[in-house]
């Protein structure tokens, strides 16, 4: 047997390593990514167009101008569907469907990225040129197909903060003769606002982070879109094409586009949780 | 005009009925799509048997090694240093400052894009470190990139155990450890192995991480220190450098029915957990 | 140390804070061996917080703080060798809400005794027909116990909280306004054990129903805005309290 002290003693042990495990990595990116910016330019390396590692050049405003496109146009893509989806499985499907369906789609959730990102190549991309022209391999089908990766995410949780609208609003709308749409988007969709809206800034964390899809239906040419069919290369993309060679500042210039995406993520969080801190407050 | 709400309703019903239709039509057509091609490749023999010619023919059996391997050996790690560091902090902390930036800390760095444990990975383990491109880089990669989500879903279990529950235990004499043990702990079991589960799933899923820690290897590995190939590299590689669309076609069938049996086992465990209980 | 024998607790100004807030004044009471002790006082009077600072309930809470002392047989049990956790095996507590923990009422009841290291399976079993028996539910219950404790009804989770309480064998039994959610019957056979208890153990009852005091207390006191204003026998609480205060809640005329 144990001793409480010991359990304790242990158990506190192992907390602070895990903690200063994960401290450490974000550490380790910072230290290796700061040095660089101030080297470099905070300015030079966000604001200019210019990436050409082997001559020094490290620009990466067209990787951030196409993360940030590809992640609104995911949004568009997603964000409508996924909440429509949920208000329908949540409000006028029966209970017993609803308890099936919404397993199976976050089932989906699991489902591997590079898949999404090879039906992107092998049905999505074909169709974009065949339509619309251009390379098929772009902005567009990324947005696409970031949008349909998203949409478990947005479901799910969007599903959840529906169903924890108390059931008394709704049975004193439907009493007072409101039809059930009415009594939804009058009031449920309000009292289950925050949850919806914690869910979308969730996927744009995904969006924003994804990586082997968007390699592989993007493009990947450095270059600031002017349509969405052109290609275009990620943040994320960017880290991962050219790491397992980069070297130097090279590899600084990788690690302080590390940075500026784990800025990015902070950033989102701290909007969720101030948005799921405000929900807790106003119950 | 005011239209009368019955066919307000009618119409925005029709909506969103469609827009959902339409949605889990998808969805559903990705899973059809892959299996329908990638089911007629799969074999016994496909399983396990060594490929040849980087994987143009063959079958994917040292792959199937490295895909049980390094989830394996990430939660191996991951689990209890998650689990131990949530009860730690909602059982032997008091809620303060710190412990509200600590959930902050694991919430963003459970959002963190996977990309960047894989470029922490391959500099620190893989270089640093000098383990190279090996199954223990992956697997301690993954481990850090899923032990947030550990650590996260464990403490929403745990404190979602009823006050009451931990108060009738102490006032029976129960120390805080017992306590955990006894009542804390088997309660909050369903979510607890509910983030582990998801932590498995990841890790089989995951590319870009297992890519630049692990390597792609398609040799059976011998030793910890060995590089290894998951299916979801091959299936990468095979895809992208064209080399064979069958067996492409297979391993991804072999992928998602892999991440299918993991989710349904944990979905099953955790409904059955809820039947014993009540 | 109490000079008359039959003192099973005594509190001597005892003062207890949460954060800056004086939750307790200067409470000084005797608690009477092998008699019911009945504590009343409208909500907010700080009998809950006494209760449970007798058996030293009101440590989970953040800032809580007390002065003063607090003598079990004797020994004070804020500042002495006795810990914590032998304190509670000593003296139980039955909370307002019934609590089954989420396991079978077997489990339940021999949940306390397991801790403190008994194994023996024949021992359990004579502990929990005991513990069931004295809480009037061996008859109801001798059948199913593997069923889970919380498909029990409200009062049955009630007198199996009082069976677990009873299976440790303590010398003092406290109860948190035990029959608050319980329906007239269920009071009755909970009241009923108490009387039959007494004999052997040490109570003390909060209670939101004067009558419930009146009914099975020998003593009562009376508490409010955090001070001990009146105690005596029952009975003369009951018909001649000394305090107008103490009239007024009883009659009814208060809050």
């Amino acid at each position: 047997m144990f001793s409480e002290k010991g359990v304790e003693r242990l158990l506190s042990v192992i907390a602070f390593s895990a903690i200063s495990a994960l401290a450490l990595i974000a550490l380790f990116i910072f230290i290796e990514g700061i040095p660089f910016l101030l080297k470099y330019g905070i300015k030079d390396f966000l604001l200019s167009s210019d990436w050409r590692p082997e001559s020094g050049k490290f620009g990466i405003y067209p990787m951030i101008s196409a993360s940030f496109w590809v992640m609104l146009g995911a949004m568009l893509v997603g964000a409508p569907f996924g909440i429509a989806g949920a208000i329908f499985l949540a409000e006028f499907t029966p209970k017993t469907v609803m308890h099936i369906i919404k397993p199976a789609i976050e089932l989906l959730a699991a489902v591997p990225s590079v898949i999404y990102g090879f039906i992107g190549v092998v049905v999505l991309a074909p169709i974009i040129r065949e339509v619309f022209g251009g390379p098929g391999l772009s902005l567009l089908a990324g947005a696409i197909i970031l949008g349909i990766m998203i949409l478990p995410t947005v479901i799910s949780i969007s599903i959840d903060s529906i169903l924890a609208v108390p059931a008394s609003f709704r049975e004193g709308s439907l009493a007072l003769g409101a039809t059930i749409w009415q009594t939804v988007h009058m009031l449920t969709i309000k009292a289950a606002k925050s949850g919806i809206i914690a869910s979308i800034i969730l996927g744009m964390g995904r969006a924003i982070g994804e990586t082997m899809a968007v390699i592989m239906v993007t493009g990947n040419a450095v270059m600031i879109p002017n349509s969405a069919l052109d290609s275009v290369r990620t943040l994320t993309a960017n880290i991962a094409l050219e790491m397992s060679y980069a070297t130097g500042m090279h590899r600084e210039a990788l690690f302080a586009t590390g940075v500026v995406l784990f800025i990015v993520i902070i950033f989102l969080n701290a909007i969720a949780s101030v948005v799921i801190r405000k929900k807790v407050i106003t119950k | 005009m005011r239209v009368s709400p019955k066919y307000t309703q009618i119409g925005a019903v029709t909506i969103l009925g469609a827009a959902t239709a339409f949605t889990v039509a998808i969805l559903i057509f990705i899973i059809i799509f892959v299996l329908e091609k990638g089911l007629p490749v799969l074999s016994f023999n496909f399983l396990f048997t060594n490929p040849s010619d980087m994987g143009r023919s063959g079958g994917i059996l040292p792959i199937l090694i490295g895909t049980v391997l390094l989830p394996v050996l990430a939660i191996i790690v991951a689990a209890p240093l998650g689990i131990c560091t949530s009860v730690y902090l909602v059982e032997f902390t008091l809620e303060s400052r710190v412990t509200r930036l600590i959930r902050f800390g694991t919430d963003c760095l459970a959002g963190v894009p996977s990309i960047i444990f894989g470029l922490f990975g391959f500099i620190f383990f893989v270089t640093i470190l000098g383990m190279g491109w090996s199954i223990m880089s992956g697997g301690l990669s993954l481990a850090l990139m899923i032990l947030p989500t550990i650590i996260r879903t464990s403490e929403e279990a745990i404190r979602a155990v009823p006050k009451a529950y931990r108060e009738v235990s102490f006032s029976l004499g129960a120390s805080r450890w017992q306590t955990v043990r006894k009542v804390v702990l088997p309660n909050a079991l369903p979510g607890v192995v509910t983030g582990v589960v998801l932590g498995i799933g990841r890790s089989i899923e995951e590319t870009a991480v297992v890519i630049f820690t692990a390597g792609s290897s398609l040799l059976i590995p011998t030793s910890l220190f060995d590089s290894t190939r998951t299916m979801a590299v091959h299936f990468y590689i095979l895809a992208r450098e064209g080399l064979s669309m069958e067996n492409a076609y297979g391993t991804a069938a072999s992928l998602i029915i892999a991440v299918l049996i993991v989710n349904l086992t944990a979905y099953w465990m955790m409904h059955r957990f809820i039947a014993k209980r009540n | 140390m109490s000079l008359e024998k039959n003192i099973k607790i005594d509190t001597r100004h005892l003062n207890l804070y949460f954060f800056e807030e004086k939750i307790l004044k200067d409470i000084n009471l005797e608690i009477t061996s092998n008699q019911i002790l009945g504590i009343i006082g409208p909500a907010g009077s700080g009998k809950t917080t006494f209760l449970r600072s007798l058996n030293r309930m009101n440590e989970l809470e953040p800032g809580s703080r007390i002065e003063g002392q607090i003598l079990l047989d004797g020994i004070d049990i804020y500042n002495s060798e006795l810990d914590v956790i032998s304190l509670r095996k000593r003296v139980g507590i039955v909370f307002a809400l019934p609590v089954a923990l989420p396991m079978s009422i077997y489990e339940n009841v021999v949940y306390g005794v397991r801790l403190s290291g008994i194994k023996d399976k024949a021992r359990l079993d004579e502990i929990v027909e005991k513990s069931l028996s004295a809480a009037f539910l061996w008859d109801e219950l001798k059948d199913r116990l593997n069923l889970s404790g919380l498909r029990l009804s409200g009062g049955q989770q009630q007198r199996l909280c009082l069976a677990r309480v009873l299976a440790m064998e303590p010398d003092v039994i406290l109860l948190d306004e035990p029959c608050s959610g319980l329906d007239p019957i269920s009071t009755s056979w909970i009241e009923d054990a108490l009387i039959e208890l007494k004999k052997n153990y040490t109570i003390v009852l909060v209670t939101n129903n004067t009558m419930q005091a009146a009914r099975v207390a020998d003593k009562t006191a009376f508490f409010l805005m955090g001070e001990l204003l009146e105690v005596g026998l029952t009975k003369q609480i009951f018909t001649a309290p000394v305090k107008q205060e103490t009239n007024d809640y009883i009659t009814g005329r208060f809050g």
